[in-house]
């Protein structure tokens, strides 16, 4: 799972980097980028779940 | 290749930069002294060992390689072509600064900054790291970090890259600006220090079986305390000289930013302080601490862009969060970041972007922020993290299970930082 969610991430950046070549107009512009950020939070979340340690391990 | 041309700078422009550069290293000094003092005192003097070697390597590694993946707001880069837009996206300098002594005095007060800023972006994960992190890995993880990572970012952010283009290209404001180095230094070296975290695990006894995490508290809150005053010097230097550098703000704006840098520390460890007062019924000086640098990070971003009430507003919101990041990080992520760098750094750093584009008032400009912060998080901090798991391959980040029951100073440097000091058994092991 955690490397599913550090994938996920760049997928949010791209749809940023889409919504500026594909929407000219602010409106749907500024929807698309909060679309990617919100991927980027979602592969976050997976990403942060999929590190917590199992507690009492020694490491 | 583009060639885009810088502005002319005055001479008392560059006096002034330089000056402002020369007293940038306080801020480094003060960040060594957060994350020696948070750590455990049988491993302080591998800790500001690490600091002032991870300096050393960073500023090194940066001028032989980095500076050159960095480029020039005038010298040539990598561009390629989409959309009908070109897109700069890595400088192309030459190695180990040659001709630099030729290149424009912008230039070289640029690539002075840069080398300054790389050395305490480099920092960062080291104080995450604490009490675990061995000073090889630490050093490998700085040079990664200057030769690649740093560069690439600091050339889309201050060296014309595609980031500083998004107002030319998309009509978005001014473009991405991070005048102080919220993004290019603070996130990144937050971001960083997560990816240090995941790798490296947690330190033994952290998260026991059973009931809460195991509280293990810095060692010196003397040296956290004196080094939030000391950064606050380095960091004016910082707010400062990029103001003048990367927005070319005439030298009377000057004041203004200074203002609103100490107003938004100022704020933030006021509302530290309230926020722990009524959590724990008394202050609690590292989390205070963490407060204020978690204000002047935020300041990084906005110091230079808005009025002093909204510098005000965005170091107290960055105070009341910080407190309750590291609360939450620890206890229901089970994230071991001894220096509360992810809290301080990376999320005050990125509510200070969002915040400049806020209230910095011009069309566009939240968008712009908005981006960059979707690149640090979508591209950067996947990116570190798989540089660091690579690099733990080779150079394994951890210390062994005696090294961090005897303290990372006897295991590493044969000796403590405090030798006539009894070294208690450790309590907080279960």
């Amino acid at each position: 799972m955690k490397y599913a969610g550090l994938l996920v991430m760049p997928a949010g950046f791209f749809l940023c980097v889409a919504a500026l070549v594909l929407f000219p107009a602010p409106a749907s512009r500024t929807a698309f980028v909060f679309c990617g950020l919100a991927v980027e939070a979602l592969g976050l979340v997976v990403a942060v779940r999929g590190h917590i340690e199992p507690r009492g391990d020694a490491n | 290749m583009n060639s885009p041309l810088s502005p002319v700078v005055s001479e008392a422009a560059f006096a002034v930069t330089l000056v402002l550069l020369i007293l940038a290293p306080l801020a480094i000094a003060g960040v060594a002294l957060i994350n020696a003092g948070l750590g455990r005192s049988r491993s302080a003097a591998q800790a500001l060992l690490g600091n002032v070697a991870i300096f050393a390597v960073a500023a090194i590694v940066f001028v032989l390689v980095g500076a050159t993946f960095t480029g020039l707001s005038d010298g040539p880069s990598h561009l390629f072509h989409l959309a009908g837009k070109s897109w700069n996206w890595l400088g192309e300098g030459s190695f180990f600064l040659a001709g630099f002594s030729t290149a424009s005095p912008q230039s070289q007060l640029a690539l002075l900054y840069e080398f300054l800023a790389v050395a305490l972006a480099a920092l960062i994960p080291w104080g995450s790291g604490a009490d675990r992190l061995r000073l090889a890995a630490g050093c490998a993880v700085a040079a990664v970090l200057a030769a690649l990572v740093f560069p690439l970012f600091a050339h889309w952010v201050w060296a014309g890259g595609w980031l500083a283009q998004l107002g030319t290209n998309f009509g978005l404001g001014s473009g991405f600006l991070d005048p102080g180095g919220a993004a290019t230094v603070h996130v990144l070296g937050g971001l960083s220090a997560v990816a240090v975290v995941w790798v490296t695990g947690s330190r033994r006894g952290k998260f026991p079986k059973e009931g809460f995490s195991t509280a293990m508290p810095g060692h010196n809150a003397a040296y956290i305390l004196f080094g939030c005053l000391i950064a606050l010097v380095g960091w004016l230097a910082f707010n400062l000289a990029g103001q003048l550098l990367w927005l070319h703000a005439p030298l009377t704006a000057l004041p203004l930013t200074a203002i609103n840098t100490v107003l938004a520390a100022s704020g933030a460890l006021a509302a530290t302080f309230t926020v722990t007062r009524i959590r724990f019924g008394k202050p609690d000086a590292s989390l205070c601490a963490n407060g204020w640098l978690a204000g002047l990070v935020a300041s990084s971003a906005s110091a230079a862009l808005v009025s002093p009430l909204p510098a005000l507003f965005i170091g107290i919101v960055a105070g009341v969060i910080t407190p309750l990041l590291v609360e939450l990080l620890e206890l229901a992520v089970s994230i071991d970041d001894p220096s509360g760098a992810i809290s301080a750094h990376a999320v005050s750093g990125l509510w200070g972007l969002a915040a400049a584009g806020i209230f910095a008032g011009a069309s566009g400009q939240f968008l712009a922020q908005l981006i960059g912060i979707a690149a640090l998080l979508g591209l950067i901090l996947p990116l570190v993290y798989l540089l660091f798991w690579l690099l733990n391959r080779a150079v394994p980040f951890r210390v062994d299970a005696d090294g961090e029951r005897i303290g990372m100073d006897l295991h590493e440097l044969g000796g403590g930082a405090y030798p006539e000091f009894v070294i208690h058994r450790d309590e907080s092991y279960r």
